[in-house]
């Protein structure tokens, strides 16, 4: 690993070394790069003059949660873009997963419940199968794109399209009506959005519990990432699949895993949103991928293919929720944030990209 | 030669990327009507130097001088306006396009301003090809052509901008022998004509042959400009790598044991093998000669499983091995080093030390679950040690390393994983003299450890000068086989013609 001190120091020699136009080129060279991190410290002070909330416990305690709702997600979508590709489904299949679990973690006592005459289902069996929907959606993806050779842009609209619509009949069956699933037994409200944190802190520290669980997912996925096989045959796939493949990498598994990984963090996300919105219907997980992109698009995983880190989508997720949260407390009109939110997606994609090009 | 007579003139050319001189006040004078020779190592800095003539790369110091005015071009457009084209070692083609398009993209003649002239494309197209007697037809599809007629299409791109100067880079490396007369026919029209050529080649015979100057570069700088007349083959070499190559082979030590791969009727499903046959033994390095098109590559792939099978058997050591893809071949103790270098053998993008692990990421395991960093840094050591690649840390991406260091990375990437049998598809393409001789010890050293090497050389020179047996393929089938030691280039290519 590379040490930061001495890389430092390394750097400051190089720059003695320069003479005024290569100086003035490093330091613009040094800017465009950190542009990112240079705006959101500017952006975070300028928010700061005008609202100094944004700088207190509770809002950044909200900052890092809703971070952590949304982080495994784009950890998950990171993959398919390694790989050069995307995914489209994941916010209808987030719709899809926290619509069975919330289902099937109803409180006994609660109106309208939608299985009427289920018992206490275990909370694990639950996320185990909300995880299993998820895959099946991943895999399926995986299966055309990897033995299709078909653009994940494809394969993950037209699933996306069938996620919705399996979405909307089980929102029409057994007599709901497509009406909002609420009610939810309180041991999975209080798993989920409960904070044993606060208990442990006396009440000093509300952070929820699925914070833990993000930790937990992001330290799992860096270990995927970084330290095993499947991992490096990701990259590798991602830089030359036929390379890769002469190399005596398995492209078709490596594929159909890597999509199959992305649909479980999706029904981790739907059983973790169920809970934590309450009350879900069928627009539930709606355009997520959309910032899951995003956010690993400004973290630096590159849609060039191959490269990216654990830690850049962890940075790109935070960086993008700052900014909204930022927006709220300077009252930007809900609609002025998308152009907002548009115009950083362009920004960091053309500084993500200058790194790529050719240098002349 | 006269002043007058000076063409294009570059001047102390110099440029620096981080961390690298890549010139260090490089110079180049051609003469009107000949061709120039331009020669170096890989890594030497000619590309470096016609991409600062080109405007592909901005040059640090140093001037350009094209018929005396110094000229700047901003890119490869603007100096094939001002009569300077170059004809590139890797084709840069819109292949879904018909030849036509492709020879007058970005200049097509227009009727009333907006409208595409078709018939007077088709026109000039054809009086182009007749003049350089160039048979292809201007409407078909790019992608559906040979290489080596692509290469001629870009070839008569350059001369339809009326070029004073044309640069070939690596011209002849998807060629015929026939084609390379055909090309050598064209630019002796050219240098007839007075346009001033700048040829880049490795292949010494060539240069020799075809060029009236050549100037040598090594390390970015500029060695020596001397008459062709004057050189040989060893003063090339000496120029190039600064000292003497008493030999251009390694000693010949290994000694080959008993069989170790039988192939037997090996049948392509989608290709044109039929019927391949041979054995190679323990510790020998077996040749596979033959023309363009004739299967080596085919060969090698079928072999290795990532090419279908119709039929045909693979022994390894008496025993069948099934081979069906790259992880049963791998498995089984095959390894294969392919052709294209950037298409199939680099993961551009990752570092050295993933490049070099990606096929033996099994010996790092552990407990059978995570990898461990050092033990893949200790390989990775030890491949550009024993290979001495040149590169400034295993963190580097391996797309900004020459191609021959790049072979090297890939070659230490597919002797980590211990092979019994290694089959080489040109493994000496694109890389310069040193390096040459460096990879030729390698595969010697391999077999000398007991690997059964396979090899496809397009240079008859490398496949007499390492192999212990050639077998020689025509046609999809074997042709032939001769004994390296007693054949003649002759009774090569009498076979590789047999079945054409």
């Amino acid at each position: 690993m590379n040490n930061p001190v001495k890389s430092l120091r390394q750097t400051s020699e190089r720059y003695k070394a320069m003479d005024g136009k290569d100086r003035r080129a490093f330091i613009v060279d040094t800017l465009l790069n950190n542009a990112i991190y240079i705006i959101l410290i500017v952006f975070v002070i300028f928010t700061y003059t005008r609202n100094p909330n944004i700088i207190s416990k509770s809002s950044i305690i909200n900052i890092i949660s809703l971070t952590a709702s949304s982080l495994p997600m784009a950890l998950g979508i990171g993959g398919c873009i390694v790989l050069t590709g995307t995914d489209l489904s994941a916010g209808r299949t987030v719709g899809l997963t926290a619509a069975i679990s919330a289902t099937l973690l109803q409180s006994l006592t609660t109106t309208n419940k939608f299985f009427t005459n289920l018992g206490e289902v275990p909370l694990l069996l639950v996320l185990l199968i909300a995880l299993l929907v998820g895959g099946l959606v991943g895999l399926t993806n995986g299966f055309f794109v990897a033995r299709f050779q078909l653009h994940p842009f494809i394969v993950t609209l037209a699933t996306q399209l069938i996620v919705y619509g399996i979405c909307l009949l089980y929102y029409m069956s057994h007599d709901n009506n497509g009406q909002s699933i609420s009610g939810l037994s309180d041991t999975y409200k209080n798993a989920i959005t409960g904070s044993v944190i606060s208990k442990l802190t006396g009440g000093a520290l509300v952070i929820p519990n699925y914070v833990i669980y993000a930790v937990i997912v992001l330290l799992i996925m860096w270990f995927i990432w970084n330290k095993t096989t499947f991992g490096k045959n990701m990259f590798a796939v991602g830089s030359n699949a036929e390379a890769a493949n002469v190399s005596g990498v398995n492209v078709f598994f490596t594929t159909m895993m890597v999509h199959t990984l992305a649909g479980i963090t999706y029904g981790y996300t739907g059983f973790i949103e169920a809970a934590r919105i309450g009350s879900n219907t069928a627009n539930t997980g709606l355009n997520y991928e959309c910032d899951a992109i995003a956010a690993c698009v400004i973290g630096g995983v590159s849609f060039v293919g191959g490269t990216g880190t654990i830690g850049g989508v962890v940075l790109g997720v935070f960086l993008l929720r700052i900014i909204f949260v930022g927006l709220n407390f300077l009252s930007v009109s809900g609609n002025m944030q998308y152009i907002i939110k548009g115009a950083i997606i362009l920004l960091a994609c053309s500084i993500d990209m200058r790194k790529y090009l050719t240098r002349k | 030669m006269a002043e007058s007579d000076i063409l294009l003139e570059m001047r102390d050319i110099s440029k620096s990327f981080p961390g690298v001189k890549a010139l260090d006040h490089a110079q180049l004078t051609v003469h009107r009507g000949t061709v120039h020779a331009l020669m170096g190592e890989n890594g030497a800095g000619k590309s470096t130097l016609m991409k600062c003539l080109f405007g592909i790369y901005y040059k640090d110091e140093g001037s350009v001088l094209l018929e005396g005015k110094e000229v700047n071009f901003k890119s490869s457009k603007e100096a094939m306006e001002n009569g300077v084209a170059m004809v590139h070692q890797e084709l840069n083609q819109a292949l879904k396009r018909s030849v036509m398009d492709n020879l007058w993209l970005g200049r097509y003649p227009l009727t009333g301003g907006i409208m595409v002239n078709e018939k007077k494309m088709l026109e000039d197209t054809n009086a182009i090809f007749e003049e350089l007697k160039i048979d292809v037809d201007p409407h078909q599809k790019m992608s559906e052509l040979p290489v080596s007629k692509r290469q001629m299409v870009e070839i008569a791109k350059a001369v339809s901008y009326n070029s004073k100067i044309i640069v070939f880079d690596e011209p002849t490396s998807s060629l015929t022998e026939q084609e390379v007369e055909h090309l050598f026919w064209i630019i002796d029209m050219l240098r007839d004509r007075g346009c001033g050529i700048i040829y880049i080649s490795h292949k010494m015979a060539e240069i020799l042959r075809i060029s009236d100057e050549v100037t040598v570069m090594r390390d970015g700088q500029w060695i020596a400009t001397r008459p062709a007349a004057e050189l040989d083959n060893n003063a090339l070499i000496k120029l190039m790598v600064g000292r003497e190559l008493s030999n251009q082979f390694p000693p010949k030590t290994n000694k080959p044991g008993e069989v170790l791969l039988e192939v037997e009727g090996l049948t392509g499903q989608y290709n044109q093998l039929k019927d391949v046959s041979f054995t190679a033994r323990k510790g020998e390095i077996v040749g596979l000669a033959g023309l363009d098109g004739s299967g080596r590559t085919e060969t090698l792939e079928s072999i290795f499983g990532i090419a279908t099978r119709h039929s045909g058997t693979i022994k390894l050591e008496g025993k069948e091995v099934s081979n069906k893809n790259s992880r049963q071949s791998l498995k089984a103790g095959f390894a294969l080093l392919t052709e294209e270098r950037r298409a199939t053998g680099i993961f551009g993008i990752r570092d050295i030390k993933d490049n070099t692990v990606i096929s033996s990421l099994k010996r790092h395991l552990k407990h059978g679950v995570w990898l461990s960093e050092s033990s893949m840094r200790k390989d990775t050591q030890w491949g550009i040690d024993t290979l001495k690649t040149k590169t400034p840390s295993q963190e580097t991406k391996i797309r900004a390393l020459s191609g021959g260091n790049q072979q090297k990375v890939i070659f230490a990437r597919w002797l980590l994983t211990d092979p019994k049998v290694l089959l080489l598809d040109e493994p000496t393409r694109g890389i310069d003299v040193g390096a040459k001789y460096e990879i030729y010890q390698l595969i010697i050293d391999q077999a000398n450890a007991g690997t059964t090497v396979v090899m496809v050389s397009s240079e008859m020179a490398e496949l007499l000068g390492v192999c212990d047996r050639i077998i020689v393929m025509s046609g999809g089938r074997v042709a032939g086989e001769v004994n390296a030691s007693t054949t003649t280039q002759e009774e090569i290519l009498t076979l590789a013609a047999k079945y054409v």
